[in-house]
C-alpha cells in the first residue's frame, strides 16, 4: 500500500512533507538497537521515541514511515531532519496497540 | 581512500551523523543495496556504543578495491567483560541512555551479525573495534 492511501484510509495526521514510497509492512518497537536489528526495510514503524535518533535509525533501516502513536510531542527539529532526509512522519492519537490495530483492519 | 570521523561522549543529539553520512558515502560509491544496509546497521550501532559508553573516539573508514574495513577506536574506559556484552540483552547503559531508546544490550550482537569480519580488543585504555566487509569488484 501506498503511504498516501494508508494516510487517507488510516486517519493519521501527516506531519511533515509527504514522500510517497510503498509500505511494506509494520514495526512497533521503542527500543532502536532492537529495532535496528529485527525490523525489515520497508516497514512503517511504529514507535513513541521522539528525538533525532529516530530519523537516524529510521534512515539507516530505510523505513517508508514513521508513526508516532499517542499524541507525543514531535520536536520541531526532528520534523525539520525528516524533511530534509526526505522521511515521512505521521502521528496517531491512539497508543501504539491500537495503533497496530488500526494497520491490522487495513489489511497489514 | 581513507576517512576519519569524531564522536564525543554522551552526545545523544548528534549520535548516527557519522552512520548517516558514510552510508550516503557508500551509496554513491555504487556499493550495493543490501550490503550497505549491513554495513549501516553495524557502524551505527558501533558509533552508538561510543557515544554511549566510551569517553569518544574516532571512526576510520577505509576503501580499496577489495574490501571495505572500519576501525572504531576510543578513550575508554574499556568493556569490563566482553563475553557478557556479547550476549544479546546484556546492558551496561545509564538511565539517561535508556530514556533516549538505547540500552536494548543489541548493540555488540547486532554488528557481528552485520559484518563479515569481527575483532574487538579492550582495555581500561580503549576498546578497538575492527570490521571488515568483502567487496565485489
Amino acid at each position: 500500500m501506498r503511504l498516501s492511501e494508508l494516510i487517507e484510509k488510516s486517519g493519521f495526521t501527516l506531519k511533515n512533507n509527504l514522500y510517497d514510497k510503498e509500505v511494506e509492512g509494520v514495526f512497533a518497537g521503542d527500543l532502536l538497537s532492537w529495532v535496528m536489528g529485527h525490523s525489515l526495510p520497508g516497514q512503517a514503524w511504529i514507535s513513541i521515541q521522539v528525538h533525532l535518533n529516530v530519523v537516524a535509525v529510521a534512515l539507516l533501516r530505510e523505513f517508508s514511515c514513521l508513526i508516532i502513536a499517542q499524541d507525543a510531542i514531535i520536536p520541531s527539529e526532528m520534523i525539520d531532519k525528516a524533511n530534509e532526509e526526505q522521511l515521512t512522519i505521521l502521528a496517531s492519537h491512539l497508543p501504539v496497540f491500537e495503533t497496530a490495530k488500526k494497520l491490522v483492519e487495513l489489511g497489514f | 581512500m581513507r576517512e576519519t570521523y569524531q564522536v564525543q561522549k554522551e552526545d545523544f543529539a548528534n549520535a548516527g551523523k557519522v552512520s548517516s553520512h558514510i552510508k550516503t558515502t557508500l551509496k554513491q560509491l555504487g556499493v550495493e543495496p543490501a550490503l550497505l544496509r549491513r554495513i549501516a546497521i553495524a557502524v551505527y550501532e558501533a558509533e552508538i556504543n561510543m557515544v554511549i559508553h566510551s569517553d569518544g573516539g574516532a571512526i576510520t573508514m577505509e576503501i580499496d578495491e577489495g574490501s571495505i574495513r572500519f576501525t572504531f577506536a576510543d578513550q575508554g574506559p574499556g568493556i569490563a567483560d566482553i563475553e557478557a556484552a556479547m550476549q544479546p540483552g546484556y546492558s551496561t547503559a545509564n538511565e539517561a541512555a535508556r530514556e533516549f531508546g538505547f540500552g536494548a544490550g543489541m548493540g555488540l550482537p547486532n554488528i557481528q551479525r552485520n559484518s563479515d569480519s569481527f575483532d574487538i580488543q579492550s582495555s581500561p585504555a580503549g576498546t578497538i573495534l575492527n570490521l571488515s566487509y568483502e567487496v565485489n569488484p
